[in-house]
Parts: structure tokens; C-alpha cells; sequence
């Protein structure tokens, strides 16, 4: 098996919890105002587990996710909370206390290969200098890791000396994420690292990152803004809105008996193949502007079911049979404890 | 039979590529014969590469057709040159583009496109009657209130908003088939029925035809009446969307459909063994372009070209195992009986289902 | 230019691209509020007023724009400063700075304080000539080039080429000598003459950027001339472009045409920073303790020279986000009443 003969990184997954998130806010701080793109977010993430977290543009799902990786630039700042991996506080440590942790406990995987490799270096170069970066020193360990990973997601290792523009869309993908498995990380967070490919290349990628994580145990922060692609794959989904939680719970729950009506109209926006041909209606208007919150739930001006109570007070995170929403039309369970 | 609005014959486009010294032909889009009639939305889909966006750059005559012809209304596009024939068609058939953040100068307001299209397409118009259209076309495609967002910037408008003053400006030639190209891909997933509802309004109420262009199949069975299916610069399917869809021929299709996630289906066991990257095709051997993939490829399919054969009324397929089992029944029990895949597919899904695994 | 941190509230946006009512103002010149051609659809009095803003807003802008209006105001109106006529030789010679000539004299006895008021009028001229002269030349062959492509590309590129070759310097002392103490208009002429190439090929190369926007396509498609299509889609576009494009011109002609002045290729008759340069090195100004008389001068041209250079980079700034100055402004945390 892959995970125990590695020369490097954890051969058995930890058990436990991998990742905590408490009351994560990130926001802009522009001249013209702040924006609050990620306003108090909490989950636990536990070891093997594959979380999606779904939303659409301006959610702040991919702030979120930079929020964790630690790789917020200005004027993107985290004003608030914690993010606790492996017992240790990420949020205000120094750049080297970061890199002993990046790569070997925690990767990226990027949306778009073309943007996140290097379009001069053969793949097996930048491997070579990401393995080099984290403390690896032989010139054979290199090698021969690399030519496992490339092996692990069905790449010919003799790819190792092609440039990314010789490789194809979805080998480019997985040559990504062969890239942060090298180190057999513990947890790997993916921004929509399926967004650019066609339908067949994303299932078939979508698989092979599922049978990975199965192999090696790590576990996976998926981002996308299309649902039905991670209804098969993910273990829980935290559907966001606003830079807030909108509802969160186990997958099949969540499609199979969608609660917050923004989940609702999200679901019924994807027309299906199959079963009868029905008018859809989508969720008209726009997300809320961020530099400005409304009083209230933010999803109010386009929600179907809106009260006049939502206008006024903005919703807690109430507990549902299981799951988070974050609505007063299910505020009967009480709230949730975090 | 009425001559079709939109005919195309034969239409093929090849693109040179390489240095001088070693030059190469991409061949982007082969042998294409489609018809768009009056009043309907016809939906070309297919992967990048499929060449649907390149059929649609030659019917907008962004690109000279390499071969074939293009028939608009029965009159071969060839023959329209000059100015004023070019902008008569152009009026007659224009293009809405996919990027909402790009198809729009953001240096003028958003009236500058639609009142450049009435100057140039609807002369006699005086410019109060010009504001009149632009208005009209603003409220037909949902941008209300007209007046108020002609005024605005592209920059103040999102980008379901953008992609609506597109289809306003192509509405404001008063045209007879509107070419949209992946109108609704980067918009997010609840602005999209928005659009499309848009789309199936204006062929509904203003009488236009729509050819829309998409890689998403489920979009293309929510809006479209026929479907085309491109792969490789081929067409490899058509025929009416749920004929189409229910009962697909061409193993390409029954391809797609398998992969397409649809949350409430439970997961097609065996679909994901494809790697799923469609070839770029630079000067192909004869054969059917889909034969590396397909696992029911027979001997035929590596030397000849299959054409685009009529299999059940109006619903063609271009294969050759396909034209072999014109029922139903057959071709489903054809592809029971399928050999076991070959070496370089993945072996068969642990459950122990023999069948292609394409459904 | 591909930070994936739009910060949300951003519209229908699909892949995350470009802020819709976001937060960050929009690089061009809707965002400079520059006038345009195209007229009436663009604001005018609301664009001023946030070019007003974005200047006071950024520190190089300001003190950029705070020097060149000084500039242009001495060279405007020199006979409000400038207590005598610059050229008139009846002073006490090679006095140093008093009550009477605040500069002092040179040693043919002109007030050194009116000759460098009167002195700024030249270069002024020099500078905004050259910078609308070569920028226009540089724009009509940039943008023909990358909109006509082909062959016409070619033989463009090939004339912008050859002008880059040659180094600028010692072309502009031979045409100099050649034509025997040039004037102001000639000095204009055969600068820019020279000098386009350079901003030739920075406005191709964005024309060739932006030559593939499908708002290009779409005009295309709607039936405009390519000649429209150049001056009214393409040119306003790139504003920002040429804006930069005439303060480098405007910046290297300060320098070119002083350095010319002072090996003497200039008209010695017309009073300018150069010439008095060229005056003060052949009469030993250091040697004869009127330093005065080369460092004022000299320290005019640094100082115009810095306002174009300060524009310059302000521009940029304020046309593209990504590149300002980091400032993490700390907010009260407080503020923030959950």
C-alpha cells in the first residue's frame, strides 16, 4: 500500500478530528468599506472525512477555503476565530511555521492547473522543488516518490519530464493533485479543481480523487458551485450564502430533504435528464452585497417562504434532526451549540 | 418539404497549425449537416473540441467555411457578399456570446450596443423610434426598467444582466435565428433557468429560432426541441431532445448521459472507467474518431468514416454498431452482449454487471 | 493579474471572474473618468469627481499632480514670478543669491531666478509635445498592427523594431548636429520622431490582448467597419494604456531634450533648464562658486521628471488594485455587533 511504504509523510490516517473551525471571519478591508465575506463559520472536520462546500459566486466559499489554507493576501484579512489543525492554531503563525506544516500535513489543489503550475518547468521539476522545499534531499527519494504519485492517478510516470502544455486538461488536473499527495498530507483542500474540465474528464477525475481518498485516508475540503457534483462523493455538505453557513449536514440528507430554502431553490435549479420535463424557475435576484449587510437573514429579498420576521433578525444556526439551518422556519429544534 | 431557415451541407473547417516547417491541419469541424428550422431551438452540444463553437463562428461568418456551404433561407452564404448583403445577414442571424464579462465594452453604457445595432440594421428608424426598440427589447428579455438600465455601465449590472442585454441586442435586429454560444456557462447555476426561460420566451412570443450551444446536456434537454451531438468535429447524434436522451444510438451519447451527475440518480456504476478527454484532431486517419473509446468498436469503425445514418424517424446516428441495430431492443441487448472490455479499459465494476456500463 | 481573491457580493458571476457590483473600482477609463471619445454615453461630471477622489486617495498621485501643476502654472504664466527678463545681461555679474536676485547671477550677469521660471516653459511644451506627438503615432501604428495582423503587422513590426535597435541617444546628437541648434518645435519633431517605438509596441501588445474580447466579436458581428471598431471599441479601452504610454513619452522627452540642451545641440538663444545647463558647464560654474547655477536647473528637470514618473505609477494603482501598497488598516474589532 502506498501509505505504508512511503519514505515520507503518515503511513496510517490519525484518528480524530484533523480540523477545527471556529467562528471564521474574513473580511476585505478596502477604502471604501470592509467586506464581510466570511462571518463567523464553525465546523469540525474529522480524519478521512470529504466535506463539500457548496455556493455560489460571492458566498465566500474560496475565501473560506484560502482562509484555512492560510493563504489570505491584503486586503484580505482574518478578523476573528480560529482554525485549529492538528492541535495547532494556524490563524497568526509566522510564514516558516507554516511551511513545516503546508505541504506535508495540509495541500492545495487549485482550479485551474494552467494557473498553478509552472508553464516552464517540466512536472517532474516542480516536484522536485516542492519535495526539495519541505526538507526531502535525495535526488532517488525524489524520483521515485514522484513517479508513485503520477503512478497513483493514472499517469505514465514518463510524463514526469512533460510541460503542462503538453498535457492534457484533465492529466493536468490530476498531475495537481499526484503534486499534493507527495507528501501523504492528512488534509487536502480543493478549490474546484474540476470547474475547467467537460463532463466526462470531471466524473472520471471525481472518481479517482474519491478512490484516493479511500487509499491514503486524507481527508478532503471540496469547494464548487455545482452541487450534484459532489452528491455522490462527499460524506457532509455545508451549503453557504452570504459569507454565512446556510445549512450543513450529512449529504444524502441534504439533497434528499433540502431545509433552507436557498438548498430548496439550488437543487431545483439543476434540470435533470431524466424524469418528466418540468418549467423551472431558478432563485431570481442577486446575492447580497457584502460591503453593505441587511439587517435580517441575507437570503430575505429572494427567498420564497420569507416572513416578516426575516427582515428584521438575522437567524441562528438551528439544529434540524442532524442537520444545520440556518432559517427560522426550522428554528423549532433550538439552536446549534456552535 | 420547406426549405429549413438555417441548412448546412457538408460544412468542414480546417485550421493550420505548426510552424513552416512542420505545418499540420487541425481539422475542427468535418462534415456538417445540419437544418435549423423556423421557430424552434435546436441545441448543439458536445465536449471542447467538438468543434460546436467553430460551427457556430462559421454560421455567424466570423470564419470562412474550408469546404461545404451554408444555405440561410435557401440562398448559399457564399454568394452574400458586399457590405450591404453581409450586414442584412448579420442582421438576420446574430450572435450572443458566452463570457458576460467580456461581450460588452465596459467603457460605454449599456445602450451603446443596442442603439450601434438599430443605426446600423434599422436605418429608416428615427432616433426616438430607436429608443422605443431599445426599450421594447430591454423589457422583452427582462431588464425592467428599460430606461433606467439602459443607463447603466456593464459594470453595474451582474452577469445574468449582461448576458440578457446580449440577447436584447441580437433581439434589436429583429432577427430570424439567434446564434447563442454557451450563452448560460458562466453564470451561476440559479441565474441559469433564468436564461434559459428568456430563451424559450423569445422563440415562443417573437418567433425566433435559437441555435444554442452548450456542453451541458441537461440545460440543452430543458430548452432545446432537437439535439445535435458533436464529438470530434462530427456530428454523432441527432434528432428530437427527448428522443434523443431517452433513446440514444451512438455510444457517445449514452457516454455523456452516464457521466452527467444528476444528484438524485444513484451513481452509474462502470461509467467512470472512461479518462474522458476527447482527441484534438490533427490530420486524422479514416475511421470513426470515437473508436479509442468505444467499447463497442468493431473492425469497420478503425477504416471507415461511419455517416450520418437515419435509424428511427428523424433521429440519426453516425456509427456503425449503431446502423447494425436500428430497434431498440436490439441495440440495448447488443450492447448486453458487448465482449468484456478491452485491456486498457479499467476492469469491470466489483459488482459483477457485464454490460457496457454505459447507463 | 490572476489573484483568485474577487472579494464577493459580486453578482451572477460564473467563474469567479471580474467584480460585477463589487467593491473594487474597475481598471479604464470609466473608473479614470477620463473624457472619451464616444461621447455622450459616457458621465462626465461624476467621473471627474472620482478621478478627484482616486487622486487625493493615493499619496504618489498627489504629489505628482501637486508638481506638475506647479510646473505648469510657472510655465504658464512666467512673467507673474519671474522678476526680470530672463535673457538681459545687465546685473552685477556672478553674485551669489541676495535680497535683489534670489538665485543670484550668472556670469554674464542674467537673474538666474527668472531664467529658470522663464526656463520652464521649453520643457514644458517639449514634454507635453512630445507626449501627445509620439503617443498618438505610437497608437495608430500599435493598434493598426495588432488589429490588421498579417502582413501589415509584420511590416509595422518590423519599422518599430528597427527604431528600438538604435540606441536613441546617440541618434538624436547626430540629427541634432545636423540641424544646428534646434528650436523647441524642431526638438518636438525629432523627438517623437524617434521616440515612439517603445510605447509602439506596450499599446500593440495590449491591442493584442484585447483583440480576441468577444466585445470585439460582438461588434463585429453586429456589422461595424474595422476602422470604427479600431477608434470607438478598442482605443477608449485602453485609455489607462495611453495615458501611461504619454507620461513615459512626456517623461523622456524632459530628459532627452535637456541632454541635448546641454551637449550644446539645442538653441543656446532660447532659455531653458537645458541651456542654462549648457551655459553653466561651459562657464565653470562649479569652478567659480555658482553652484546655484547647475543645481536649480538640474533639480527642475529631476523634479519633472519625478511628477511624470510619480503619475505614472499612481495611474497604474489606481487602474489596477492588485498593485497598491498593502496597508493593513486595523478596524476595532469591536465594531462588529453580532
Amino acid at each position: 500500500m502506498p501509505g505504508d511504504s512511503s519514505p515520507l509523510g503518515s503511513a496510517a490516517p490519525a484518528s480524530g478530528t484533523v480540523l477545527e473551525v471556529r467562528d471564521l471571519s474574513v473580511e476585505y478591508l478596502l477604502e471604501r468599506g470592509t467586506v464581510l465575506a466570511v462571518d463567523q463559520v464553525s465546523f469540525d472536520l474529522s480524519a478521512g472525512e470529504f466535506l463539500g462546500i457548496v455556493g455560489e459566486s460571492g458566498c465566500g466559499k474560496s475565501t473560506l477555503l484560502f482562509a484555512i489554507a492560510q493563504l489570505l493576501v491584503p486586503p484580505a484579512e482574518v478578523t476573528g476565530g480560529s482554525v485549529i489543525f492538528k492541535g495547532r492554531n494556524m490563524v497568526g503563525l509566522t510564514d516558516r511555521e507554516l511551511s513545516a506544516v503546508r505541504w506535508r500535513d495540509l495541500s492545495v489543489v487549485m482550479q485551474s492547473a494552467m494557473n498553478a503550475l509552472n508553464p516552464v518547468k517540466s512536472i517532474g521539476a516542480q516536484y522536485f522543488d516542492a519535495m526539495r522545499a519541505h526538507g526531502v534531499a535525495s535526488k532517488g527519494e525524489i524520483a521515485e516518490r514522484s513517479s508513485e504519485v503520477l503512478k497513483m492517478v493514472g499517469i505514465d510516470p514518463v510524463h514526469l519530464k512533460s510541460y503542462p502544455h503538453q498535457l492534457s486538461g484533465g492529466m493536468r488536473q490530476r498531475a495537481m493533485i499526484a503534486m499534493a499527495l507527495l507528501f501523504t498530507p492528512d488534509l487536502v483542500i480543493m478549490d474546484e479543481p474540476t470547474s475547467a474540465l467537460d463532463v466526462v474528464a470531471q466524473r472520471s477525475l471525481m472518481v479517482q480523487i474519491k478512490e484516493l481518498q479511500e487509499q491514503l485516508g486524507f481527508a478532503i475540503i471540496f469547494v464548487t458551485h455545482d452541487m450534484s457534483l459532489v452528491s455522490h462523493f462527499s460524506d457532509r455538505l455545508m451549503v453557504m450564502y452570504g459569507g454565512l453557513v446556510a445549512e450543513f449536514g450529512a449529504t444524502r440528507q441534504v439533497f434528499d430533504n433540502p431545509l433552507h430554502p436557498y438548498s430548496i431553490g439550488l437543487l431545483e435549479a439543476f434540470p435533470s435528464i431524466r424524469g418528466p420535463r418540468v418549467p423551472l424557475t431558478g432563485i431570481p435576484g442577486s446575492p447580497p452585497n457584502l460591503a453593505n449587510i441587511p439587517p435580517g437573514c441575507r437570503f430575505a429579498p429572494r427567498c420564497p417562504k420569507v416572513m416578516a420576521r426575516c427582515e428584521v433578525e438575522p437567524p441562528e444556526l438551528y439544529q434540524m434532526d442532524g442537520t444545520l439551518v440556518r432559517c427560522f422556519l426550522h428554528d423549532g429544534g433550538g439552536r446549534a451549540d456552535d | 418539404m420547406t426549405e429549413p431557415l438555417l441548412r448546412t451541407e457538408g460544412l468542414t473547417k480546417h485550421f493550420k497549425i505548426g510552424r513552416a516547417t512542420s505545418r499540420r491541419t487541425l481539422h475542427a469541424v468535418d462534415d456538417v449537416s445540419l437544418a435549423i428550422g423556423e421557430r424552434e431551438i435546436v441545441a448543439l452540444a458536445g465536449e471542447s473540441g467538438s468543434g460546436k463553437s467553430t460551427v457556430a463562428r462559421l454560421l455567424a461568418k466570423l470564419y470562412q467555411p474550408t469546404a461545404g456551404e451554408i444555405y440561410f433561407q435557401g440562398k448559399p452564404l457564399s454568394a452574400v457578399r458586399g457590405r450591404r448583403a453581409v450586414l442584412r445577414y448579420r442582421g438576420d442571424a446574430p450572435m450572443v456570446f458566452q463570457d458576460p464579462f467580456a461581450s460588452i465594452n465596459p467603457v460605454f453604457r449599456v445602450s451603446h450596443g443596442v442603439m450601434r445595432c438599430l443605426k446600423l440594421h434599422r436605418p429608416d428608424l428615427s432616433p426616438e423610434q430607436r429608443r422605443n426598440e431599445a426599450e421594447r427589447v430591454f423589457t422583452a428579455v427582462g431588464l425592467t426598467p428599460a430606461g433606467e438600465v439602459l443607463q447603466r455601465f456593464p459594470h453595474e449590472l451582474s452577469g445574468g444582466q449582461r448576458q440578457r442585454v446580449g440577447f436584447a441586442q441580437a433581439l434589436a435586429l429583429r432577427p430570424k435565428l439567434i446564434l447563442a454560444d454557451e450563452p448560460v456557462s458562466m453564470l451561476d447555476v440559479s441565474i441559469r433557468i433564468g436564461l434559459l426561460n428568456v430563451m424559450a420566451s423569445l422563440r415562443d412570443t417573437q418567433g425566433v429560432s435559437i441555435l444554442y450551444i452548450t456542453h451541458d446536456i441537461a440545460s440543452a434537454r430543458y430548452v432545446a426541441d432537437r439535439l445535435i451531438i458533436m464529438y470530434a468535429g462530427h456530428i454523432a447524434e441527432t434528432g428530437p431532445t427527448e428522443e434523443v436522451l431517452s433513446r440514444p444510438r451512438h455510444p457517445y451519447t449514452q457516454l455523456l448521459l452516464s457521466a452527467v451527475p444528476d444528484p438524485r440518480a444513484p451513481l452509474a456504476v462502470g461509467a467512470e472507467t472512461d479518462r474522458g478527454e476527447p482527441p484534438r484532431v490533427i490530420d486524422p486517419t479514416p475511421g470513426c474518431r470515437f473508436r479509442w473509446r468505444c467499447p463497442l468498436a468493431i473492425d469497420e469503425c478503425h477504416h471507415v468514416t461511419p455517416p450520418l445514418r437515419e435509424l428511427l424517424p428523424q433521429h440519426s446516428a453516425a456509427c456503425h454498431v449503431a446502423r447494425a441495430d436500428a430497434e431498440t431492443q436490439a441495440f440495448r441487448s447488443a450492447a448486453a452482449e458487448a465482449p468484456a472490455p478491452a485491456p486498457l479499459r479499467v476492469p469491470p465494476p466489483a459488482d459483477g454487471r457485464r454490460d457496457a456500463g454505459f447507463r | 493579474m490572476a489573484t483568485t481573491q474577487t472579494p464577493p457580493g459580486a453578482g451572477d458571476a460564473g467563474a469567479g471572474a471580474a467584480p460585477g457590483a463589487g467593491p473594487f473600482p474597475q481598471a479604464g477609463p470609466a473608473a479614470a473618468g477620463l473624457p472619451l471619445a464616444g461621447g455622450g454615453s459616457v458621465a462626465g461630471a461624476r467621473s471627474m469627481r472620482r478621478m478627484a477622489r482616486a487622486i487625493t486617495a493615493n499619496r504618489k498621485a498627489t504629489v505628482g499632480t501637486a508638481l506638475l501643476v506647479l510646473f505648469i502654472f510657472i510655465a504658464a504664466f512666467p512673467g507673474l514670478i519671474a522678476p526680470y527678463d530672463p535673457q538681459a545681461e545687465i546685473f552685477p555679474r556672478s553674485k551669489g543669491p541676495s535680497a535683489a536676485h534670489w538665485l543670484g547671477t550668472t556670469s554674464f550677469g542674467q537673474d538666474m531666478f527668472s531664467q529658470v521660471i522663464w526656463g520652464a516653459r521649453p520643457v514644458l511644451l517639449i514634454a507635453f509635445g512630445v507626449g501627445l506627438l509620439a503617443t498618438i503615432v505610437a497608437m495608430l501604428i500599435g493598434v493598426a498592427a495588432a488589429y490588421l495582423g498579417g502582413a501589415a503587422d509584420g511590416t509595422l513590426n518590423v519599422i518599430t523594431d528597427v527604431l528600438l535597435v538604435i540606441p536613441l541617444f546617440p541618434l538624436l546628437i547626430i540629427i541634432g548636429s545636423y540641424l544646428h541648434g534646434a528650436g523647441t518645435a524642431v526638438m518636438i519633431a525629432v523627438i517623437a520622431a524617434t521616440g515612439w517605438s517603445y510605447t509602439a509596441r506596450q499599446l500593440r501588445a495590449q491591442a493584442l490582448s484585447l483583440r480576441n474580447r468577444d466585445f470585439l466579436n460582438a461588434a463585429k458581428v453586429r456589422g461595424e467597419r474595422p476602422l470604427y471598431i479600431i477608434c470607438v471599441e478598442i482605443i477608449p479601452t485602453m485609455t489607462s494604456l495611453l495615458v501611461a504610454a504619454f507620461l513615459t513619452n512626456a517623461l523622456y522627452a524632459v530628459l532627452f531634450s535637456s541632454s541635448l540642451q546641454f551637449i550644446g545641440l539645442g538653441d543656446p538663444s532660447v532659455t531653458s533648464w537645458g541651456t542654462m545647463l549648457y551655459w553653466a558647464e561651459n562657464n565653470e560654474a562649479f569652478q567659480t562658486g555658482l553652484p546655484l547655477w547647475i543645481i536649480v536647473p538640474g533639480l527642475c528637470i529631476v523634479l519633472l521628471g519625478a511628477a511624470f514618473a510619480l503619475l505614472n505609477y499612481a495611474f497604474d494603482e489606481i487602474g489596477n488594485p492588485a498593485l497598491r501598497p498593502a496597508r493593513s488598516i486595523r478596524r476595532g474589532r469591536a465594531q462588529r455587533a453580532r
